[in-house]
């Protein structure tokens, strides 16, 4: 049998485990300066283990190779435009890396005595007071390890103020252009889901909302701009018609791309929400981490954030734990501080001004590409565009051309995909984000190969819906996986 | 077009039930396969349990999605089809057949009026 | 661009924001900085922690070695900048590791399944409950008093809006391990899991299997933590737990003060479908070629949303490659080599110390000292960094402190901590005298 040619060795990598011989090694350990000591005799023969199976034995080099050539099996930001919705890739300025590294911050451990951590206290300060300041709120707890995780805290502090008042109440109404988070995290806190429609214009329908609104609503969680990247112009309103039952107001900061140095949730209403420091505040998302996920709260919702938080007591900072009302931890030591400085060091880059400027860029480009993009495709809400524009598939799902299958087809482009069939509310959604790191050469080449796709969708559907062609591997069976699970290497 | 089978019943939610005496088998359309896509993986519930009909008795799941299946009738669990388990392409190829879901003892035959002929169900099917 | 949009003026796309909610004055957020200022001030702050110095703190965040390796793999674009592999025909670099990672955590504890990273190893705990709840379909759970005190605060903070009963059952106050008369007691019919960590908080290897036949006995599952990733490198792999739920941080994560870190869960083939968090199977493109993707997705928040296994989505990716790395660099040797000398600098440390408990430690131990805060002070005072006293978390240990040492532990600082125990252990003496 012929097997495929490929241009480069490093393209047939094999998995580690097959890679393997016996014996190899790729480290060396400094000669022990204590007497060693027998694991079985110390620990009991029970207790210990022969050898860790199928574990792998490589050398130093083929480490490296390994893992070089896998990294040039992926797509990254540094490569180019990377429009997904939602998720605002932009560029991860690499200065941020380079203070995450410092010796001292890094190797900080989190039980040394405070006096001892002044440095790390005083970065994580000051980034609460930064983004209590870009939010417009009174206070930050910075623990949350991620988006969702960040949720989980807000609604959890809602629950405990209206414990507080006698009645955590019932449920939290969701709009059902929500990201999926949303429903889990109110379920995770011990709150039934009431999915609310948007209206027309892709916003939350104000005169339903007062409808529906009684004593046994907790919150609203509201994602603002929302996932068609819409203004909710009505936050106030919102607000108010909460308020006026004792209900809260969440809102997820996902999209805070799109209002910082503009305008202020914490000025408009809003109690509670989170902020995606890998998102907004461009830490790297590492191919699906870590991010941060700090929440923002009004002055009501102060006393339950969860322990511990930073005070400053005669001239140093420490820790409080004596917070009676406190939801409690959500996580192990203080938050992903490392994620935390890199988003300090992004914020000291940009300053206000700096902010400002870049959601007005990251703006102006969404409106670039919508105004180019909305002669060959559907735009899904007319109401203007802030941060994303979303399309829907309508006019090609008339030649049988899919939204999957022209985000495969931009790969073979050079581009990386949109975010596809997302939100849920736009049958068969494009979703497109270029963040304020693109220029106009970059938007104008993803621009053109858009509609060069659409004009493909109509003369050549086919060459669409077999995308992509250009790749290393073709499109991935994704329901053999789903069905018969091998979600780790075996020796055959 | 597919064809709808005259013994059975169908349910507005796309569920379909075949009576012998006191036993009912369950089973999805094949519209509802069509409309599902690749099937990965069936939840079903264990023998004893006891449904009511319009209430979810188990789930189908396709790649990206989870779809709630309706039990047509109320009853108890008797029997249910454990190659599903290893071979949920079977809900794909043989809706109305092999991949019937589970067999229940009905506890209440009238509730059976209340659902769709072949010929309706096909026509409120094609309708959707 | 501002022309094609048809506008005159950028302030323009804000037109449609009511004047009332904008903001009409600048932030109030000094300057921008430059790279250089940005630079200098961090240092500053490094330089306002005090790092570099010997460390015996161990407690669930660990000082070893970083292969230089790691950070010259991760610090590829590739993989730092790129997203949640989603789109696999161009992530097949991300895809592929976190595969070798699932399988490198598998063959670690002794499960078949592992997902692809939690956010720390409090959370994945945390999930882990949860996780036993949904299998079970019962709600309470009992949590031994030497599993992580911070961990048992986060498991409670999940727990109380999901009428989940925590109870906790103590420890032998000989050995430090698990008391299992005291876990008989409380198990009943309605415990979804035993949570136990081993080594445990004071470092004490448990006994697993006792603990895991009790729990099955009442039809509970156990649920096995590990906050020292390491010991699992000569420790026996918890094979007869159902759900392992550990942190990586030992694998050539630096302590960062806290975070980020990396969590995983493993279990048994057969509650794969109620693991939270991604993972990724192999499967096959339209060429044959084998690939990898995310799979089982139905069970998460993205799809299932209030109904989903957690609502978890981004995790610690690339930090759980810190440690593939870490591991792929030491393999089946050097693991058990790294193990090796832990164990070795520990039980040399602790041949010179009072020890509080008798059961077999790893590289964490408890020492028994009148004062331990006046003890680091003395031992910063020859710029070492001590134990961590127990008081705060036990107030029954309050004259008694938590050490580690790792292959990073030098004789002559152990030595140094000796003599402090030393000379804070004589004045006592006189006054009994």
């Amino acid at each position: 049998m012929i097997r495929e040619a490929r241009t480069h060795v490093s393209r047939n990598e094999p998995l580690l485990f097959e890679l393997s011989s016996p014996g190899k090694k790729g480290y060396q350990l400094p000669e022990l300066d204590v007497p060693p000591v027998d694991a079985a005799e110390v620990l009991g023969a029970e207790n210990t283990r022969a050898e860790i199976e199928g574990f792998p034995e490589v050398s130093e080099v083929e480490a490296i190779r390994h893992f070089t050539r896998l990294s040039t099996w992926n797509y990254a930001i540094d490569l180019g435009v990377y429009p997904l919705g939602s998720c605002t890739m932009k560029y991860n300025p690499r200065v941020n890396e380079a203070v995450a590294r410092i010796e001292g911050l890094a190797w900080a451990h989190p039980y040394q005595p405070e006096p001892l951590v002044q440095g790390a206290l005083e970065v994580m300060a000051r980034l609460e007071a930064a983004l209590a300041e870009i939010t417009g709120m009174d206070a930050v707890t910075l623990q949350p390890a991620a988006g969702a995780h960040g949720e989980l805290t807000g609604i959890l502090l809602i629950r405990a103020l209206l414990e507080s008042r006698g009645n955590p109440r019932k449920k939290v109404l969701i709009p059902d252009s929500a990201h999926g988070t949303n429903p889990a995290t109110a379920a995770i806190a011990g709150y039934a889901v009431e999915n609310i429609r948007s209206n027309e214009r892709g916003m939350v329908d104000v005169e339903a909302l007062a409808r529906i609104v009684d004593e046994d609503v907790a919150a609203l969680m509201i994602t603002n701009p929302n996932t068609l990247g819409v203004l909710e112009v009505n936050i106030r309103k919102i607000a108010q018609i909460l308020h006026d039952k004792g209900a809260l107001l969440y809102m997820d900061g996902a999209n805070m791309n799109a209002l910082a140095g503009i305008t202020r949730p914490g000025d408009n209403g809003v109690d509670v929400m989170h902020l995606n420091l890998h998102k907004t505040f461009s830490t790297p998302h590492g191919g699906g981490g870590p991010g941060s996920g700090p929440v923002a709260v009004k002055r009501h919702l102060e006393p339950f954030l969860p322990v511990p938080r930073l005070k400053q007591q005669d001239g140093k900072w420490v820790f409080d734990y004596q917070r009676p009302l406190s939801i409690g931890r959500v996580r192990a030591f203080y938050g992903n501080f490392g994620v935390l400085v890199r988003a300090l060091a992004y914020i000291m880059a940009h300053g206000g001004e700096g902010l400002r400027n870049a959601t007005l860029d990251a703006v102006l480009n969404a409106n670039y590409i919508r105004k180019k993009l909305e002669a060959h495709y559907e735009i899904a809400a007319e109401a203007p565009s802030l941060h994303e524009c979303v399309f829907s598939d309508a006019r090609q799902a008339k030649h049988g051309v899919r939204t999957g299958d022209i985000a495969k087809r931009l790969i073979d482009y050079g581009f990386h995909p949109y975010t596809v069939s997302f939100p849920l509310i736009v049958h068969g959604a494009l979703m497109i984000e270029p963040t304020e790191t693109e220029s106009k050469r970059e938007l104008d080449a993803f621009i053109d190969a858009m509609i060069s796709i659409a004009r493909e969708v109509e003369e050549n559907p086919e060459l669409v819906t077999k995308a992509p062609h250009n790749t290393r591997i073709g499109r991935v069976d994704e329901v053999t996986a789903a069905r018969r699970p091998v979600v780790r290497w075996r020796p055959k | 077009m597919s064809t709808y089978p005259e013994q059975f019943r169908y349910t507005k939610e796309h569920e379909w039930v075949q009576v012998d005496g006191e036993i009912g088998t369950i089973g999805i359309t094949d519209h509802a396969q069509r409309e599902l896509g690749d099937i990965v993986y069936v939840d079903l519930p264990k023998v004893g349990a006891v449904v009511e009909q319009g209430k979810p008795l188990g789930s189908v799941e396709s790649v990206k999605a989870v779809s709630d299946i309706y039990s047509p009738v109320s009853g108890e669990v008797v029997e249910v089809n454990e190659s599903l388990a290893d071979a949920p392409e079977k809900l794909n190829q043989d809706p109305h057949g092999a991949a019937w879901l589970v067999k229940i003892k009905l506890s209440a035959q009238d509730e059976l009026s209340g659902l769709m002929s072949a010929a309706e169900y096909k026509s409120y099917a094609g309708a959707e | 661009m501002l022309a094609a949009c048809g506008l005159s003026s950028i302030e323009e796309l804000f037109a449609h924001l009511p004047p009332e909610e904008r903001l009409t004055r600048p932030l109030a957020l000094e300057s921008g900085k430059s790279e250089y200022e940005i630079i200098d001030w961090f240092r500053a702050r490094g330089a306002a922690n005090v790092t570099g110095s010997p460390c015996f703190l161990g407690a669930g965040a660990y000082y070893h070695y970083r292969p230089v390796l790691v950070d010259a793999v991760v610090s590829r674009s590739e993989f730092l900048t790129s997203y949640t592999p989603y789109q696999a025909e161009i992530s097949q670099g991300t895809l592929t590791a976190i595969f070798e990672f699932q399988t490198m955590m598998c063959q670690l504890t002794g499960m078949d399944v592992a997902n692809a990273s939690m956010y720390d190893g409090s959370t994945a705990m945390a999930e882990a409950a949860m996780m036993a709840v949904r299998i079970t379909g019962r709600k309470r759970a009992l949590v031994a008093r030497t599993v992580h005190p911070e961990y048992r605060e986060v498991l409670a903070t999940y727990a109380r809006n999901q009428g989940l009963e925590v109870v906790e059952f103590g420890y032998d106050a000989v050995s430090g391990a698990l008391d299992l008369e005291d876990l008989e007691r409380k198990l009943d019919g309605a415990t979804a899991a035993v949570i136990v960590q081993s080594p445990n908080f004071f470092g004490v290897i448990e006994d697993i299997r006792a603990a895991a036949e009790l729990a099955h006995g009442a039809g509970a599952l156990l649920v096995d933590v590990f906050t020292e990733a390491t010991a699992l490198g000569i420790i026996a792999p918890p094979s007869a737990a159902d759900i392992v739920a550990g942190e990586l941080q030992s694998f050539a994560i630096s302590p960062s003060f806290g975070g980020p870190f990396a969590g995983v869960i493993a279990t048994r083939e057969k509650y794969i479908r109620q693991i939270p968090g991604r993972l990724v199977g192999e499967t096959v493109d339209t060429r044959g070629n084998r690939a990898y993707c995310l799979t089982l997705a139905t069970r998460e928040q993205h799809i299932r949303r209030e109904k989903a296994t957690s609502n978890i989505c981004t995790n610690q990716a690339l930090v759980a490659l810190m440690a593939t790395v870490f591991m792929t660099v030491y393999g089946k040797q050097g693991l058990r080599e790294l193990a090796e000398q832990n164990l070795a600098k520990a039980h040399y440390l602790a041949g010179k110390l009072p020890l509080r408990f008798n059961g077999p430690f790893f590289n964490e131990f408890v020492a028994t000292v009148e004062d331990p805060v006046a003890l680091n002070e003395a031992l910063l005072e020859k710029k070492i960094i001590g134990g961590l006293p127990l008081g705060r978390f036990y107030p029954e240990l309050k004259n008694a402190m938590l050490l580690c040492a790792t292959e990073m532990s030098r004789r002559p600082d152990m030595d140094a901590v000796a003599e402090a125990f030393a000379s804070a252990a004589e004045p006592r003496e006189v006054e009994a005298q």
